[in-house]
């Protein structure tokens, strides 16, 4: 283990108006190494890796790439000297095929024309070469996920990078699709490739890199093999906390059911089928399964989002046919999305406008118009009660972390006094610290004699905070037992159970 | 350190008042080339001249708020100029284009052209939230339409004359004034901040107005916290509809000879004064205050350098560069600094 490093970032420090983002932290990395980067959302990850791909500028500190200092003033000016970025968010060009995104920026010519049929030869060669199966003159809009995360990394390796960056690459991906990047990471390992890998997901980190670097608050805490980690040792790194206090306990009391859905089946692709299940007052209940087992469809269906075709919804002893969303949530329903940014916050609105729209009929004067002090107060008793860390309740929920921001629109759906709160993953892209907080505040609204349904892609959190786990598989109902009598294993055997 | 930051926040105050900054220095100059121009007089006329607009930059104002563009403002003006001032000449009036039409009191045709241009502004609103196209191309579609029906009426009617001849009671309800303490104000004037403080209320004091902004910031959050898109756009839209025609009405009766071509391109003007003063052409941004003051910007400009005697193609030359200048300055503001 003593041969030289491929990269060696020293003290690098950064700053942003009023915060030290990057105080003194190192990160080496071996040719041929997978090296985890770990740490709490906004320990400082992402800034590090931004300040070594020229997105942002370092104030102090030095970064050496194959023994030479290195400073680059542009991504572009990274991706020529062989550092390339696999962003979480993928950057391509959505209406244009694989080809065109692989050599955008660098398209090859022939007498001053594109020379396309170049460009789909070598398009070609490269994906033989990862074993990856697809037409290069497929529009990427029409790829998955996966395969559109697939092409960035051989775009990356067309490059030919020595280092190449993955900020969350599995954060979307299923279990299978994660295997097969596992499988390309290993290719390039081969070749001699130093791979930062960026993950919360500690067992995947276990699973795949050789060296973990942890950070927390903007600074530097370690770097140790993998060989001597584990999954409590991390987690402790990370947040000073036992990996046993990830999930407070359920201790609510479950009533009468209340929510009763028998022989659901939806109208337009992609299809719910068949879904049948019951909730209870004080019952939390999760929904597990593959990312495409139509999880999110079956939400949108009972908040109206989603025309039903058969089936009923018995709802307080009452029939109930959701129509949209706003009959939804006149019934006592409401839902906390899961693309928090792009369908959760309105970004320019302040945290006191987004808190309160969901329940402007409880901000009214007896005139029926809007009452400022109201607002406020609602806005208040959101900032209170979930613990709101923000400067202000005028302050723009877009400067709040993704953890506040979540905290928010739980107290938004929390104003409208729901029976039954609907939540589709609720602590993506949260921090380790914030996610505790929001598994508490799911049980205290169970413990309010309401019900929670909540899906979920990380099955430690589906077994530690509900009671009953419902998993689909290819739109049905694979099966739904009590969290206490299941685990990740036969979670993952129900939700393959119709692939 | 701390000195860093005063500096920034002092730029950042800076960039947000900008467009008062600009407002002020204009009339300094203005000021500084001829004094005589700091008169209230002047100002009453600039007001005067301003108050129309404002009414429309307020309706257009609140479409882009939601996320919408109308383009066919000016075109409605003019539908319901045509419409009031048919319905509003006076009785004595030798080629009355309606003899056996009585004397009508204001409101009636004021309340027809609010229904016709309602409506036209609903189905705008339907082409965009219902049929999701694009809010410029529907409401251009409908400028078009609107101006055809209107030519292809105003033709059989009239053969091409202007229309005039109007009933006094109506000239003298837009083009009225009367005096506190010596001074002179115009009763469109009146209108026009009646109209503000109407929108001003809506905008922060009706859940239609919260919603508005919600829709228009992110308008699947909306869906998704029970506020109907389709139904805000509706009310919203109906509303500019009904201003629409106020406006038409006032400067029917303003203008006094009205042909089919009035109003053509009201619209760039009313879009121009929200876009100075900070409405973002993106939705869900936007105040009354920076409204009013983008209007009253480019018409300090107008008047100004007409009462400086500049050549009026100049003042074209100063509106369009003021206008990219407010805009590229409030991109500024809210791009994220790396």
């Amino acid at each position: 283990m003593d041969t030289k490093y491929l990269l060696e970032m020293k003290d690098i420090c950064k700053s942003f108006p009023g915060v030290k983002a990057l105080d003194h932290v190192h990160l080496k990395v071996r040719p041929g190494e997978v090296h985890a980067l770990m740490g709490e959302n906004g320990a400082g990850k992402s800034t590090l890796m931004k300040c070594l791909f020229g997105i942002y500028h370092k104030d102090a500190g030095e970064i050496i790439l194959n023994g030479k200092e290195i400073n680059f003033k542009s991504p572009y000016d990274a991706l020529n000297h062989g550092v390339s970025m696999i962003h979480q968010e993928l950057e391509q060009v959505q209406m244009r095929n694989v080809a065109d995104n692989i050599w955008l920026g660098r398209y090859p010519t022939r007498f001053g024309q594109i020379d396309d049929p170049k460009m789909m030869r070598d398009t070609e060669a490269l994906m033989k070469d990862f074993g990856i199966d697809v037409n290069p003159a497929t529009k990427i809009s029409d790829l998955s996920v996966s395969m559109r995360q697939m092409v960035e990394i051989v775009k990356a390796a067309s490059w030919n990078s020595q280092i190449i960056v993955m900020d969350e690459p599995t954060s979307s991906l299923t279990e299978k699709e994660t295997e097969k990047l596992f499988e390309i990471i290993a290719r390039l390992k081969k070749n001699g490739c130093g791979i930062i890998f960026i993950s919360h997901k500690i067992d995947e980190v276990l699973a795949i890199s050789d060296c973990v670097t942890v950070m927390r608050d903007g600074q530097y805490v370690c770097t140790e093999a993998v060989e001597s980690l584990d999954a409590d040792k991390l987690v402790h790194y990370m947040v000073n906390r036992d990996l046993s206090d990830r999930f407070p306990k359920n201790d609510a009391k479950t009533g009468d059911v209340i929510l009763k859905v028998e022989n659901l089946t939806t109208y337009y692709e992609p299809k719910v089928l068949d879904v049948s299940f019951e909730v209870r007052a004080g019952e939390i209940l999760g929904i597990g399964g593959l990312v495409g087992a139509r999880r999110t469809e079956l939400m949108e269906a009972l908040f109206g989002l989603r025309r039903i075709d058969t089936g009923t919804i018995t709802f307080k002893n009452e029939k109930f046919v959701p129509r949209n969303s706003v009959n939804a949530m006149k019934h006592g329903l409401a839902l906390v999305s899961e693309e928090r940014r792009a369908t959760g916050i309105i970004p320019m609105l302040s945290v006191e406008d987004n808190a309160n729209i969901s329940s402007l009929n409880r901000c009214t004067n007896r005139f029926g118009f809007i009452s400022p002090s109201r607002m406020r107060e609602n806005a208040q008793w959101v900032i209170d009660s979930m613990a709101v860390k923000t400067p202000s309740p005028q302050t723009p929920i877009s400067n709040l972390s993704g953890g506040n921001q979540q905290k928010v629109i739980i107290g938004r759906c929390l104003l409208t006094e729901p029976e039954i709160l609907l939540m589709d993953e609720p602590t993506r892209g949260i921090d380790v610290g914030a996610k505790y907080e929001i598994y508490q505040l799911m049980i205290d609204i169970a413990k309010e004699g309401k019900a929670v349904i909540f899906i979920s892609s990380e099955m430690p959190e589906l077994l530690g905070v509900a009671n009953r786990i419902l998993v689909m598989s290819n739109g049905r109902v694979a099966g739904i037992e009590p969290a206490s009598e299941l685990d990740q294993e036969k979670i993952f055997k129900m939700s393959a159970k119709y692939l | 350190m701390n000195k860093e930051f005063n500096i920034r926040d002092i730029k950042q105050k800076l960039l947000n008042s900008t467009i008062y900054i600009v407002l002020l220095v204009l009339l300094l100059v203005i000021i500084a080339i001829e004094p005589k121009f700091l008169s209230i007089r002047n100002f009453t006329f600039i007001l005067q001249q301003a108050a129309p607009r404002i009414v429309l930059a307020l309706a257009s104002a609140s479409i882009c708020i939601i996320g919408g563009r109308d383009m066919s403002t000016g075109r409605q003006i003019g539908l319901s100029a045509i419409i009031c001032s048919v319905l509003l000449q006076a009785s004595d009036y030798s080629i009355k284009l309606y003899p056996n039409i009585p004397c009508l009191p204001l409101i009636l045709p004021l309340l027809l052209s609010m229904a016709f241009c309602a409506v036209c502004s609903m189905i705008n609103s339907l082409l965009v939230s219902k049929l999701r196209m694009i809010p410029m191309i529907a409401s251009l579609g409908m400028q078009m339409a609107i101006y055809g029906a209107m030519s292809v009426y105003y033709d059989r009617l009239t053969g091409g004359t202007p229309i005039s001849g109007l009933d006094k009671s109506y000239t003298r309800f837009c083009q009225g004034e009367f005096y506190v303490v010596g001074i002179r104000v115009p009763y469109i004037v009146i209108y026009a901040v009646l109209a503000a403080l109407l929108y001003w209320f809506i905008w922060n004091r009706t859940k239609l107005g919260r919603n508005m902004f919600a829709c228009g910031g992110n308008p699947e959050a909306a869906t998704v916290s029970g506020v109907s898109v389709v139904k805000t756009s509706l009310m919203v839209y109906l509303i500019a509809g009904c201003t629409y025609a106020f406006a038409g009405f006032l400067e029917a009766g303003r203008i006094a000879s009205i042909t089919n071509e009035m109003g053509n391109g009201y619209e760039l003007d009313a879009i121009a004064g929200c876009v100075i003063g900070g409405v973002s052409l993106r939705g869900g941004i936007g105040t009354i205050r920076g409204v009013l003051v983008g209007v009253m910007l480019l018409q300090v400009i107008n008047y100004g350098l007409v009462y400086l005697g500049v050549n009026i193609y100049y003042t074209n030359l100063a509106r369009g560069l003021i206008m990219l200048f407010a805009v590229a300055i409030d991109i500024q503001k809210n791009i994220k600094k790396k």
